[in-house]
């Protein structure tokens, strides 16, 4: 099937998350990914003791790299091959790859391409239509280019978790999910398909530079305009909305279980009145329009909380969404996975992988209509590529591919 | 003058949700046309929304609606009048990409499902975003950011156990979706360039968050059936640190999975020998069995120095980590002044403000900031008059019934 990408090739040299994550996108959608790998320099997602069943190998250590579902799951459809870019023809074979590709994309730190002779303008001088991407924490310039940074710290330099904690000032900061990373990916990606677009139209290729911590600061505008307006320095506002109420997340029957409601008209606050029985509390005046309810929320959430700390969460939702209130459970991956709406939109999608059988990894984050995506193929294993790659693209001899193996050039 | 990426696509935006107004923001950064639909009299809800100067509300003043609307032009249309519902489908007519929120029953009884809208323009992109897509049990479900933070995963993994769990703060879930929009909306608009057709692409806001951050945790439900909790101010994986702890005047974040930055970290901090202490080299048992003894031996260090000389120190040292940046250091940042990032627009009635310029730094197709959001109908006699040949007269008339 002709999907949106189909016809490109990228040159992934992403590792842990927020590299790999933006060749997983681009092919899933259809691009031919390589990803550039060394058995002296593992991926940090290939490396560590695999979770998956303990005899799936058999106790031999060396199968562990092909054994981490993390490493699987943003690496699918890609392929694989192992270089030595510490001698000049690996880096030899790696720019002969990137002259016959599309899109490079990397997450190294300021100047280690460069330094391989990998930098933009020597690439473009061989390949003027090459797209290529770096994403550094702080940048390529700055008194911070050289800022050493996963997920959790792009959200601190951002100002993000400055602001995520609850409202009496408590703080929290930590998201349990890789929400840096992921914008950092979605901002680079972005600008990958753009400069696709431009290079459609105009036949030229170019430079992308994301900064990490830029990509996410661009989306706390709201917050650093309330600084220039009002000299106000935003703390952590917890779930308040100032304007919706009741707008937070209600304790509910079982462990740890809680449902999130949001209100924001009268007509959906009166439905909300009748769902729970019209009780006398809520003719009280404090709760007669939003701003009052808004001012008086401590006690409104308390009522609230009553009602709903004796039924679940799934209750909860169907008995207001049925009355156009939004509400909805507080989900953890389980529910993800067995939830029918989810199920539904294809939250797991199952692929075959060798050596652990049948693996549940995520979906899509999207649907498109004409060209949905796909997932072709398991992530690959450790160089399983390398002929196809170094022969049928690159188009070494046999004989020139089997003396680079010896080498240990390709290894 | 350079061209821009996305020059000569032309988008309709239609919408009252945060996350149709970042995805068409982001294409009018790469330099697509952006014709932003508002309700007359009203305008789109983040005109109410604020930040605004000295706490007054004004529709023209909203720090949102600022930051959210920048290099696009403003109409206003009432869509359920025929007039209005007419002037839409001349304009989608000229559009290359539709941005929409409706829900099934909305799209129904304005004429806008789908199949109406490739019926009038089969080579029109038509991106729907909503909270739970276009599909499935919860198509009809209402839900904003908060809801959405819930069904995505996100809330379940913020506070702490004994308090309740919280969304992310400034609708950053809706800013992930309108990215993630934008990125599936170019590659449809790819497809189309390269000869195939317009199609739906189909944006469940919490499908975003549950493919892209909970995903990850998917294959450590799928074999150990466990889904972890929230956990404070502490990463509930991993090994010591990976936390948020106190220092002089606020907060630092460190997170030092690697052996050799752990060994520099002590060796920032001026306890080298620490490193060798067996206690201190269990690094996962540190972080699930002892955390609280682990996060003393680091606080008095940490107390004594301020933010500024925590980050020079971890620059120093290589040591990955960083202070909790507040908006006042972020808008001070010599790092982000030096490379640029704030840019000052004039807008008519919000005067001079810098905002956050886009992050995407293209060698060959620029992508500043040039205009101010619109005020409400700005644009009415360019688009209306200009675009689609309405007489200035007819303009006055659909203006005086309200329908613009």
């Amino acid at each position: 099937m002709q999907q949106a990408l189909s016809g490109s090739r990228v040159v992934d040299f992403g590792t842990a998350l927020a590299g790999p994550l933006v060749g997983a996108l681009l092919a899933d959608m259809g691009a031919e990914v390589i990803k550039i790998e060394s058995k002296t320099r593992l991926d940090g997602f290939r490396m560590g003791r695999p979770i998956i069943g303990q005899d799936t190998a058999g106790g031999d250590e060396g199968k562990w790299p092909d054994l981490m579902p993390g490493f699987h799951a943003v690496n699918r459809n890609k392929l694989s091959v192992t270089v030595d870019m510490k001698t000049p023809d690996g880096v030899r074979l790696v720019k002969a790859l990137i002259k016959k590709s599309d899109v490079v994309t990397n997450n190294y730190a300021p100047g280690v391409l460069g330094r391989l002779g990998l930098d933009y303008p020597s690439l473009a001088k061989e390949n003027p239509r090459l797209v290529m991407a770096s994403m550094p924490a702080a940048g390529l310039t700055g008194p911070l280019r050289d800022m050493v940074s996963y997920a959790s710290v792009v959200a601190a330099a951002s100002g993000l978790m400055s602001m995520i904690g609850y409202e009496d000032g408590e703080m929290v900061g930590q998201v349990q999910g890789p929400w840096g990373d992921v914008v950092a990916s979605l901002t680079v990606t972005m600008g990958i398909v753009a400069a696709l677009r431009h290079r459609h139209v105009t036949g030229r290729g170019q430079f992308i530079e994301i900064a990490q911590i830029e990509a996410q600061t661009t989306m706390l505008g709201e917050a650093l305009m309330d600084y220039q307006m009002n000299k106000r320095v935003r703390g952590p506002q917890g779930n308040y909305d100032p304007n919706m109420a009741p707008h937070n997340v209600y304790r509910c029957a079982g462990d740890d279980r809680w449902v999130a409601v949001e209100v924001a008209t009268e007509e959906q606050w009166k439905a909300l009145c009748k769902v729970i029985g019209d009780p006398d509390w809520a003719k009280d005046p404090r709760f007669q329009t939003l701003r009052s309810r808004g001012e008086n929320r401590k006690e409104l959430d308390q009522r609230i909380s009553d009602w709903t700390s004796s039924r679940s969460p799934e209750e909860v939702t169907e008995l207001l969404q049925a009355v156009g209130v939004a509400a909805m459970t507080v989900m953890n991956v389980e529910d993800h996975f067995t939830n029918p709406h989810f199920q539904h939109r294809g939250f797991g999608v199952e692929v075959e992988q060798p050596m652990v059988g049948v693996e549940w990894l995520p979906g899509f984050p999207w649907r498109m209509s004409k060209t949905p995506g796909q997932v072709q193929r398991h992530a690959p294993l450790l160089g399983e590529h390398n002929e196809y790659v170094w022969c049928s693209i690159v188009g070494l001899s046999k004989e020139e591919y089997e003396r680079l193996v010896q080498a240990e050039v390709v290894k | 003058m350079s061209v821009k990426a996305l020059a000569g696509v032309r988008v309709v935006e239609f919408s009252r949700r945060v996350s149709v107004s970042c995805c068409a923001k982001v294409l009018a950064d790469f330099g697509a046309e952006i014709i932003k639909v508002e309700t007359p009299g009203s305008g789109d809800p983040a005109r109410q929304h604020g930040p605004f100067p000295g706490d007054r509300p004004d529709p023209e003043k909203s720090g949102l609606f600022l930051t959210l609307n920048t290099n696009k032009k403003g109409v206003t249309l009432d869509a359920r009048s025929p007039k209005g519902r007419e002037l839409l489908t001349q304009l989608l007519r000229k559009a290359d990409v539709f941005v929409y929120d409706l829900t099934p029953a909305e799209a129904d009884a304005l004429g806008l499902t789908h199949a109406d809208l490739n019926a009038e323009n089969p080579g029109l992109v038509c991106t729907l975003i909503t909270p739970y897509g276009a599909t499935g049990p919860y198509k009809d479900f209402q839900g904003a950011d908060l809801s959405v933070n819930a069904a995505g995963g996100i809330t379940h993994g913020v506070g702490f156990l004994n308090r309740e769990p919280l969304c992310l703060p400034l609708f950053q879930v809706s800013y992930m979706a309108g990215l993630t929009a934008a990125i599936a909306t170019t590659m449809a608009v790819l497809y189309r360039g390269a000869g195939g057709e317009g199609q739906l692409v189909d944006i469940s806001e919490s499908d975003v968050l549950a493919v892209l951050i909970d995903g990850i945790h998917l294959p450590t439900y799928v074999y150990r059936g466990t889904s972890g909790h929230r956990n404070g101010r502490r990463a509930r994986m991993g090994r010591f640190p990976n936390t948020v702890i106190e220092c002089k005047d606020g907060w630092v974040c460190l997170h030092v999975p690697q052996l050799e930055q752990y060994l520099r970290f002590f060796k920032m901090i001026g306890e080298p020998e620490w490193g060798k202490n067996p206690r201190y080299r269990d690094r996962r048992a540190m972080a699930e069995e002892y955390p609280d003894e682990a996060e003393a031996l680091l606080a008095p260090w940490f107390k004594s120095h301020t933010k500024q000389e925590v980050l020079e120190q971890l620059m120093a040292y290589h040591v990955p980590g960083s202070p909790v940046l507040t908006t006042d250091d972020i808008f001070h940042s010599t790092h982000l002044r030096e490379r640029g990032f704030f840019s000052v627009l004039t807008h008519p009635n919000a005067g001079a403000l810098e905002y956050p310029t886009p992050p995407y730094r293209m060698s060959d197709t620029p992508t500043e900031l040039v205009q101010p959001a619109p005020t409400l109908g700005q644009h009415n006699a360019q688009v209306f008059v200009d675009l689609l040949g309405l007489a200035p007269d007819d303009l006055k008339r659909l203006a005086a019934d309200g329908v613009v």
